[in-house]
């Protein structure tokens, strides 16, 4: 088990490590106190969740007329930020899963926080096509239940239907492969823990985990499939999400490019909030050694990848418009160019078609700061992306009497940034109270790819 | 001979397996090994078999397909056919190509958390279990390996010991049942 690596392979653990410094290092800071910088986090996060609430609970009580949508433009922030977010977690699984398969060692310092990000974006994308719905408590109605009001069912030839199918599970298999990765993990920090208190906690949480030979066989066989039920999983959840837009009649919709080209750039907008949250990270919590500039520059080259994979996609639709001779689909690209969303649009082409491509110089895909900037441009960029997608399709369609505007309320506004204070959060409560490295498997990886192993013996 | 458990404590992982090898050559069962990681390779020489939860998840996942093409039969097409946009209803396989997300998602729904639950079950691991390693370092950087004199009638405690010692155990600990 202990092949060296090549040694053109940079090494993916820094300093001289043994087993017992590892836990140390990723024990720290769930046994520590908290410092002032993470309480300020914590507490401005905090204070935007419950705003995020307010607006929430505003929009449940008044109806969302609230919102600033009108009878043309029926989808806009809510749906825009659902895309962005269900986007952003799609990096976890795709660390996690098909990383896994390609056998790339660098995801085991990043996949739990990637994962725990996945699971956090989940759960903020998910609110909003649940308050898209006006009268949240009768959400269970998009459930297959039979009802008192006839036998009529949902309809299984929507893609919105397909969408609850494919969230949930999505959700639910994501949390679960999250899970089963931490409870050894959590079974580590049990067996340090000399408060009665923090014992009991942990050793709830471990499940009772004793890591014998036959546990271990297990968990290793069922973390290779849930790999491989992920991965198909991670792929078909975004192209379902484009289909809600592909299978409809709207000019720049009714593409048959959306599948292919909105995973991608679920990934790129995963991995760019996947680097501005680890950067942060790295550092707060005192990670260097783990998480490395090696690190960085992997997910750099796939950020590389998926943008070009975006920008092409982007360049391919126009061209399709244009080729297909039909009036509508030309209007509605030379419109989202050139229009009153002219802004929206070129923000968009600049944050994920040209910065990007920066990171073709080594000097900046190596460079923390401006890997930090890139990826908040990237944020900026796909946010975008759905926003012109939705919005400007929507504006002026076929009917010109029916052109309008959308202007964003305050509540509009008011939820997407709480759905930004949920996620940051949960974050931090998850890198204070989890292990936020993956103990176990980067212990399996010390002896092959550290800097200095040091051989245990004395 | 009274009952007795031997635990050889190892600070590395091919230490142990080499250590193993060698018990495994004199007849010595191993009952068990505990450590912070998987060890590969050891499965074979402890004498554990292969897992069968991928074939379970296999099955569970089969069984996550069948129930999607019941349900979509049952509610589309039997229950009370739809017609949408001119797209009626009339046989399941007319209409497949729509249920085929659907029915995916609910293969793999199935066979994750079916084989997940099935793990939790046999692994015996659930919310409130005691934990039974030995010692409290073997999550950490230590590597344990647990030997019963019940199973080893024929090899005397006092060999194996000395066995466990030659092959760089750093620490031997007894324990009276």
């Amino acid at each position: 088990m202990s092949h060296q690596s090549a040694s053109v392979r940079e090494p993916l653990i820094l300093g001289e490590k043994t087993y017992h410094q590892i836990t140390e290092d990723i024990a720290k800071p769930i046994e520590g106190k908290a410092n002032n910088l993470f309480k300020i986090l914590f507490t401005i996060s905090a204070l935007l969740a419950l705003w995020g609430v307010a607006c929430f609970s505003y929009t449940i009580g008044t109806g969302i007329g609230v919102w600033g949508l009108n009878k043309t433009v029926g989808w806009a922030w809510d749906i825009t930020n659902f895309v962005w977010w269900v986007g952003i977690g799609h990096a976890g699984t795709l660390i996690s899963a098909i990383l896994l398969l390609f056998r790339q060692r660098w995801r085991m310092s990043i996949n739990r926080s990637a994962e725990a990000m996945t699971i956090f974006a989940v759960i903020c994308a998910a609110l909003f096509p649940v308050m898209h719905m006006g009268r949240v408590w009768l959400a269970y109605w998009v459930l297959p239940l039979p009802n008192q009001f006839g036998s009529l069912w949902v309809n299984f030839n929507s893609p919105l239907l397909w969408d609850v199918f494919a969230i949930s599970t999505y959700f639910t298999v994501s949390l679960v492969f999250w899970y089963t990765g931490l409870i050894p993990d959590f079974a580590t920090i049990r067996d340090r823990q000399v408060k009665p208190k923090m014992k009991r906690i942990y050793s709830i949480l471990s499940f009772g985990w004793s890591g014998s030979a036959k546990q271990w066989s297990r968990f290793e066989e069922v973390s290779l499939v849930l790999a491989g039920l992920s991965t198909p999983l991670v792929l078909s959840v975004h192209t379902i999400v484009s289909m809600d837009f592909a299978t409809s009649v709207i000019p720049g919709w009714h593409t048959t490019i959306f599948p292919p080209y909105f995973v991608a750039g679920a990934v790129f907008s995963g991995f760019a909030m996947v680097l501005t949250l680890l950067i942060i990270m790295r550092k707060v919590l005192h990670l260097e050694d783990y998480i490395t500039i090696a690190h960085v520059e992997s997910m750099n080259k796939i950020i590389i990848i998926t943008g070009s994979i975006v920008g092409v996609a982007y360049l391919t639709e126009l061209f399709v418009s244009w080729y297909s001779g039909v009036e509508y689909e030309q209007y509605a690209f030379l419109n989202r160019a050139t229009g009153p969303y002219w802004w929206s649009y070129w923000s968009m082409m600049t944050c994920n078609v040209i910065t990007p491509q920066l990171f073709w110089f080594k000097k900046i895909r190596k460079s923390l700061m401006a890997t930090f900037i890139i990826s908040i441009f990237v944020n900026i960029g796909m946010w975008f992306e759905r926003f012109v997608i939705i919005v400007t399709s929507l504006h002026r369609d076929y009917l010109p009497s029916s052109w309008t505007m959308f202007h964003p309320t305050f509540i509009d506004i008011g939820i997407f940034l709480g759905t930004i204070g949920i996620f940051f959060t949960l974050f931090l409560l998850f890198s204070r109270t989890f292990p936020v490295i993956a103990l176990n498997e980067l212990k399996t990886i010390l002896k092959s790819t550290s800097e200095n192993p040091k051989p245990p013996h004395h | 001979m009274s009952k007795q458990i031997i635990y050889g404590v190892f600070d590395d992982e091919e230490v142990l397996i080499s250590s193993a090898k060698a018990l495994r050559g004199q007849g010595v069962k191993i009952r068990d090994v505990f450590s912070p990681f998987p060890i590969h390779g050891l499965d074979p020489v402890i004498g554990i078999k292969p897992t069968r939860l991928s074939n379970a998840a296999f099955f569970y996942g089969m069984f996550g397909t069948s129930m999607a093409v019941l349900m979509t039969w049952y509610m589309m097409i039997h229950d009370w056919p739809m017609n949408v946009g001119g797209k009626p209803s009339f046989t399941w396989f007319e209409n497949m190509p729509a249920f085929i997300p659907v029915t995916f998602e609910l293969t793999v729904f199935c066979a994750a958390h079916g084989m997940v639950l099935s793990y939790l079950l046999v692994n015996k691991i659930y919310p409130g279990r005691k934990a039974h390693n030995p010692d409290p370092r073997s999550t950490d950087d230590m590597f344990i390996m647990e030997i019963q004199t019940v199973d080893n009638k024929k090899v005397a405690g006092s060999e194996i010991i000395s066995v466990l010692r030659n092959t760089g155990a750093i620490e031997i600990n007894q324990k009276e049942l």
